[in-house]
């Protein structure tokens, strides 16, 4: 299977957020080997060279290493990968909330939906005319 | 060691009183897929052709890893032309036969796994092939040859949009680290992903080039629809 991926942003920066998105949620395990370049190159549909410019950023980043002789690994450094998560994590609700903004729901309407939705209480009301 | 696997200098090449390239200056680095990408009549099939000795240069030069293109050039350069020149009465296995006798770097086995992969039958006739499969055949032939430079005159036009996404994985898989593949093509939408670079050519003259991550960075937009409005009619 193909990753879908958007021809309007460089490929490489979305390939690196997928791999990391795979890191932080744990289908790639800490300290575990990666497949080479050249097959996840193919796995993506995209060329080595791109695929080897999406992993050198995240080396850069210390989530992946390069042992010479047998490949990439993920980094076995836990604390690191909880903080990217926490990264990705503020990022996705930041964005949510500039949505939700930009659709003039206020602050304290967004809680009780959002409250609503996970099944917490909240309340449901501002679906039907804020 | 020639650095670049394919030089221009100042190439030029006129029909008659026609411009088709004019003064381009293009290197080509090994392990490159690049991209050719202009409007029809920009001059890339005239390009492809110079790079294989088919025509040559009314003025400038170009060279493949070193060399004009002739004797040397041939062995180490994979050929797609934009027509088909195999022989209809062949069959698929005779036609993997001549090339495997002719090419000292062609991989027999590799071909019968591309057949295979696109559900061709080494026992049919080529004037039996759709032109759809006519060019899957072709373009296997010159994918299965183990060349420095593959030079693809438009490898996809006539083939469905599933077998498309096989052969670009073809190319991807086939390539090796120090082979370059320069391709020229009109669907850029499905052939983008798999290029480092792109040369624009607008009237024989390059309009563009680059990496295409920097170009989608810079522009904010896709290749296709960076060609678009460059060469907006």
């Amino acid at each position: 299977m193909q990753w879908k991926l958007d021809n309007n942003t460089p490929l490489y920066l979305q390939i690196a957020d997928k791999v990391k998105l795979g890191i932080v949620s744990g289908e790639y395990m800490p300290g575990k080997r990666i497949d080479s370049v050249r097959d996840m190159a193919e796995q993506t549909g995209v060329n080595p060279n791109t695929m080897q410019r999406a992993l050198s950023k995240l080396e850069e980043e210390g989530l992946l290493s390069t042992n010479r002789t047998s490949g990439k690994y993920v980094t076995e450094d836990t604390t690191l990968i909880k903080r990217i998560r926490d990264e990705l994590a503020k990022k996705y609700v930041e964005n949510f909330l500039a949505s939700m903004k930009q659709m003039g729901f206020s602050g304290d309407i967004i809680l009780a939906l959002v409250q609503y939705e996970v099944g917490k209480g909240g309340d449901a009301s501002a679906y039907n005319g804020m | 060691m020639p650095v670049h696997i394919m030089e221009c200098n100042s190439l030029t090449k006129n029909y008659g009183t026609c411009k088709a390239l004019d003064s381009v200056n293009l290197q080509l680095d090994k392990g490159k897929i690049v991209g050719l990408l202009g409007p029809n009549g920009s001059g890339k099939t005239t390009l492809l052709k110079l790079a294989n000795g088919l025509l040559s240069p009314s003025s400038g030069s170009i060279s493949i890893a070193g060399n004009s293109p002739g004797v040397e050039s041939k062995r180490i350069v994979s050929y797609l032309p934009e027509r088909t020149y195999l022989n209809e009465w062949m069959k698929v296995k005779d036609i993997v036969a001549f090339f495997d006798d002719f090419y000292g770097n062609f991989k027999r086995e590799k071909a019968f796994e591309m057949l295979e992969s696109l559900g061709l039958s080494q026992n049919d006739k080529l004037s039996s092939l759709s032109k759809g499969n006519k060019e899957k055949v072709q373009l296997i032939l010159v994918m299965a040859r183990e060349a420095e430079l593959y030079l693809l005159d438009e490898p996809i036009g006539g083939v469905d949009p599933a077998a498309r996404d096989y052969i670009l994985n073809t190319i991807i898989k086939n390539y090796s680290d120090n082979a370059t593949i320069l391709l020229s093509t009109h669907l850029i939408q499905d052939v983008e992903r798999i290029f480092d670079e792109v040369v624009f050519l607008n009237k024989g003259q390059i309009a563009l080039q680059g990496p295409v991550d920097d170009i989608r960075e810079e522009k904010g937009c896709s290749i296709d629809e960076l060609f678009r409005e460059v060469f907006k009619c």
